[in-house]
């Protein structure tokens, strides 16, 4: 029951070896055994969106992989969005000047899960926008705030004026 | 509106840097060195005897540290309860809830024992190597039933269910309704769930054995109440205690509640010597956590022909759950908001609560006002109807007006004060929202849209609430000699922007720099004295005490400066982190020479002639509440075939008085909004008949997401309250308040073909299925 694996992997660009319990999930690997906070657990079973992370390039629900099955691949969590001179993605600049966040404990999961949208769906509609994100729960803003960010974030990743 | 460098402005928020980057610091983000971390064993059964607990497996398992019953804490505490309750007369039964449960569980979720391991994986294990032998109980599981004459006793040694009952009540009622030309009755059942806010609770817990002190850090809204709390229960000094509110996941209410998990987790890294840290997981958060529930309403109105309120009266009876865990504040809140935005000549309401074997309830974002609300509007409705009159306008005949203000009602707040209406203009902003969401022309479309087979309606819905409920928050102000700017209170942040509010309010006076100023908020050591974060309260409480804090400071800088510059202090202003000479900038002095000055060299005077130190501590007291106004218009499609409420407008018009950062009062009313919509059509906290909890997943327990949210407007006015300085009312838990109410009269508006009659939230598909179709095909 407490078997372990040392897991190799790379996350937010780096090389990052650990050993983990087989058992562990990869939300709790990243924040426990990595010590990546801005990952957060909401319900640990899959469904309020808080731990979303990206596994080479998808957003997954870090609960509901274990650390083991990511083995070998990718991750990027909130932490490896800005950049390291500390600018902020785009999305995140846009969700500081839209109100987007109020506590933050959803806003790493609707960041990332946003990431990906954007990248697949470049100008996205308001309601594409409200879709995708409507595997991640905010209890603060009633979403119209994070919808207005998305979008503004869209125009500013295609270059547009914001 | 009054709007000054930063107050009043939409200035960046300054919990926005940290918390975008992950790098907040929520309580499970606290994990220092040699951390342990626990599991509570949870009752499984409603109701039930522990004949035998036997936890020798479960400390024998390797990596274990502790397995501990009450019997193990008994020693170490000075009291095995909680006793939290808010003062009232009303209770009919001491109700405190133990530390652990010891020799009976009257409630799933109820905690009896606690392992702590060294990960929670491996807690989790020997949790289920714990064996307890329960003998079954009776449970109550509905309010109702529980206080029927041969009701089982919720807890076995009750004489019986009620916990509390108390009247509030004024004018001849009696007289009244028996004269009333026009009396109306409704039965209502009304549900509210869990605050759920996206955080659940969580507690660590470090003992320093070099200076013997503990610190707590808890995902609480009332650090001062915890920090005495566990000073009393485990007999401590407080200068060996602090307790921390680290960044929150959202409160909502549930979390200003002192819980048992908060004295355990902190007793045992005292008898560990360790850190211990316990996190609550989703499921826990269902049973554990303080929820609002169900109350049954059984209201009657009375009115003259012209639709003019005589007098209200009835009986509530409220589900109090197993314990107190804070009072009877939810059904007195909810009665209490019942009349407010109307004149009610006449009023008397009988509330009991019932106690079940349940989760406690305790205040959710709203704290029992939507109940109240939607008791009296879903009256006036009734009204509207059966006297022929357009429900806006039975609604423009009762509000109370512009010119009663200030309007002396007969009520009193739970702590005797009496309940006066300040200021603001509810007819207006009543009919703010009617033309922006096109009232008036409404039935037209209504009929086009049925000739078309759809099925559209549109309701309203007014309320009045009281916020920032005192006495008080302290705050202090300090220059620092690096020159930047502390600012300490007893307010806790859970989301709210409680630390830019404050900044704002104190940049505006010191220079409007808010990066030069650095707030510490729900910190026992930076604060002598505090209450924290309720009732709509922190920015018209902590607001105030930091404005007059501010201005004090303000003017001592400007006393020291103008001795150092030898001009007069009204040639002054203080511009960044300096204060310098009008019209000649190059002659200034830096806020860090005057904090150097002022802290005084041996020998020396100090300068400014106001002594030393540059620094303002305040709690300006503020008895009476500021009350906030607002209305709710929705309208909805139902599609009759599948039950399914679609919102396809709402309208919001609200008072706050002044809005100290307009884009934080949207985000505020929003969120409120959507928690109303939630409480409206999705939120459910089911229960079966033997009180096991049915909807323990966020799969099964349904929060509003971004699909269902409607296009809201959101309109506001500004009547500056005469009550503080700043003119503010308080706006957290506003949005939440009419929502359920208008929703409920759209949806009765749109099955008007069917005379549906809407008597309880949430409606579920099911539920307008029932209203169009109360026979089905093949069920007679």
């Amino acid at each position: 029951m407490s078997e372990t694996r040392c897991v190799a992997l790379t996350v937010n660009g780096e090389h990052r070896e650990a050993e983990t319990p087989v058992r562990q999930h990869l939300a709790d690997f990243l924040r426990g055994t990595l010590g990546l906070t801005g990952t957060h657990v909401g319900c640990e079973h899959g469904v309020c969106g808080a731990c979303t992370v990206l596994v080479d390039g998808h957003a997954v629900r870090a609960c509901l992989m274990l650390a083991v099955q990511a083995a070998g691949h990718e991750v990027t969590t909130v932490e490896g969005l800005s950049l390291a001179d500390g600018t902020l993605h785009p999305l995140q600049q846009a969700f500081c000047d839209h109100h987007g966040l109020q506590c933050g404990f959803c806003t790493p999961g609707m960041l990332i899960t946003l990431v990906e949208f954007l990248a697949e769906h470049p100008a996205p509609s308001e309601e594409e926008v409200r879709v995708a994100i409507s595997g991640n729960v905010c209890r603060c803003t009633g979403y119209d705030s994070i919808v207005a960010a998305a979008l503004a974030a869209a125009r500013a990743l295609r270059g547009d004026a914001a | 509106m009054n709007v000054g460098r930063l107050v009043g402005r939409d200035v960046a928020r300054v919990e926005d840097a940290a918390l975008i980057r992950g790098r907040g610091r929520f309580v499970d983000d606290i994990a220092p060195a040699g951390l342990l971390h626990t599991a509570f064993l949870r009752s499984p059964h409603a109701h039930a005897r522990i004949l035998r607990i036997d936890v020798a497996a479960a400390r024998a398992l390797p990596g274990v540290h502790a397995v501990l019953l009450l019997d193990d804490l008994r020693p170490h505490l000075t009291d095995t309860r909680l006793v939290v309750a808010l003062p009232s007369p009303s209770y009919r039964l001491d109700l405190h809830r133990p530390v652990l449960a010891e020799t009976e569980v009257v409630h799933v979720g109820e905690a009896l024992a606690v392992v702590i391991a060294e990960s929670r994986y491996r807690a989790e294990d020997a949790l289920a190597l714990i064996e307890v032998e329960y003998e079954s109980l009776p449970a109550v599981a509905d309010c109702d039933d529980a206080l029927a004459p041969d009701a089982p006793p919720a807890h076995s040694w009750a004489a019986s269910n009620l916990a509390a009952e108390m009247t509030v009540a004024y004018g001849d009622v009696e007289a009244v309704f028996a004269a009333a030309p026009h009396r109306f009755a409704e039965t209502l059942h009304i549900h509210r769930g869990g605050s759920h806010s996206m955080e659940c609770r969580g507690v660590v817990a470090l003992h320093d054995v070099i200076e013997d002190r503990l610190t707590v850090w808890s995902s609480t809204q009332t650090p001062h109440t915890a920090k005495r709390l566990i000073c009393d229960l485990l007999g401590m000094d407080e200068t060996r205690l602090r307790v921390v509110t680290p960044d929150l996941g959202g409160g909502f209410g549930p979390k200003l509640i002192f819980y048992p998990e908060e004295v355990v987790v902190a007793l045992a890294a005292r008898l560990l010597g360790r850190p211990v840290k316990w996190i609550e997981d989703r499921q826990e958060h269902f049973v554990s956590t303080t929820q609002e529930r169900d109350q049954t309403w059984r209201v009657e109105l009375a009115t003259d022909a012209e639709g003019r309120i005589l007098g209200v009266r009835g009986d509530l009876v409220h589900d109090h759950g197993a314990w107190t865990a804070r009072g009877v504040n939810v059904p007195q809140g909810a009665v209490a908001a019942m009349p407010l935005a109307y004149v009610v000549p006449a009023f008397r309401m009988t509330i009991r609560a019932a106690v079940t074997n349940k989760v406690p309830v305790t205040p959710v974002r709203g704290a029992g006002q939507p109940q109240g609300v939607f008791a009296m509007e879903r009256l006036l409705d009734c009204a509207a109807r059966e006297l022929g009159l357009d429900r806006a306008e039975i609604r423009r005949r009762n509000l109370v007006s512009a010119e009663h203000m200030p309007y002396a009602t007969p009520l009193k707040t739970r702590g005797g004060i009496p309940v006066t209406l300040d200021s603001g203009d509810y007819p207006r902003c009543q009919q703010m929202a009617l033309d922006e969401i096109g009232w008036a022309g409404f039935a037209e479309r209504q009929r086009i849209a049925l000739a078309e087979g759809r099925h559209i309606g549109i309701g309203v819905a007014n309320y009045v609430e009281g916020t920032g409920r005192g006495p008080f928050e302290h705050v202090s102000v300090r220059v620092e000699p690096s020159g930047r700017i502390m600012v300490a209170t007893g307010a806790a942040a859970m989301g709210q922007s409680t630390r830019t509010m404050l900044a704002q309010i104190v940049a505006e006076q010191l220079g409007a720099n808010m990066a030069n100023v650095e707030v510490i908020t729900g910190d026992t050591a930076a604060a002598p004295i505090g209450i924290g974060g309720s009732n709509s309260r922190q920015a018209v409480l902590a607001g105030s005490s930091a404005h007059v804090a501010a201005l004090k400071v303000r003017e001592k800088v400007l006393a020291i400066a103008g001795e150092m510059l030898e001009v007069a202090a009204d040639d002054l202003e203080i511009e960044d982190k300096a204060v310098r000479v009008k019209g000649a900038p190059g002659l200034s002095v830096t806020l860090a020479s005057i904090a150097r000055a002022a802290a005084g060299q041996p020998g020396f005077m100090i300068p400014g002639g106001r002594g030393p130190g540059v620094a303002a501590s305040e709690e300006v007291v503020i008895d009476a509440m500021a009350y906030a106004n607002g209305t709710a218009a929705a309208e909805v499609e139902v599609d009759v075939e599948t039950g399914a409420v679609t919102i396809t407008r709402l309208v919001f018009s609200h008072d706050c008085g002044r809005a100290l950062h307009p884009r934080i009062v949207d985000g505020q009313l929003m969120g409120g909004i959507a928690h109303g919509i939630g409480n409206a059509l999705f939120e459910h906290m089911r229960f079966d008949d033997q009180a096991q909890p049915i909807s323990t997943t966020l799969a099964d327990y349904l929060l509003v997401t971004a699909t269902e949210m409607p296009p809201v407007r959101i309109l506001h006015m500004h009547s500056p309250t005469p009550l503080n300085p700043l003119g503010i009312k308080g706006v957290g838990e506003a949005g939440v308040i009419p929502i359920p109410a208008a929703i409920a009269a759209a949806v009765e508006d749109a099955l008007s073909p069917f005379a549906a009659h809407v008597c309880r939230v949430p409606l579920s598909p099911v539920d307008v299925i029932a209203m169009i179709d109360p026979v089905p095909e093949g069920s007679a």
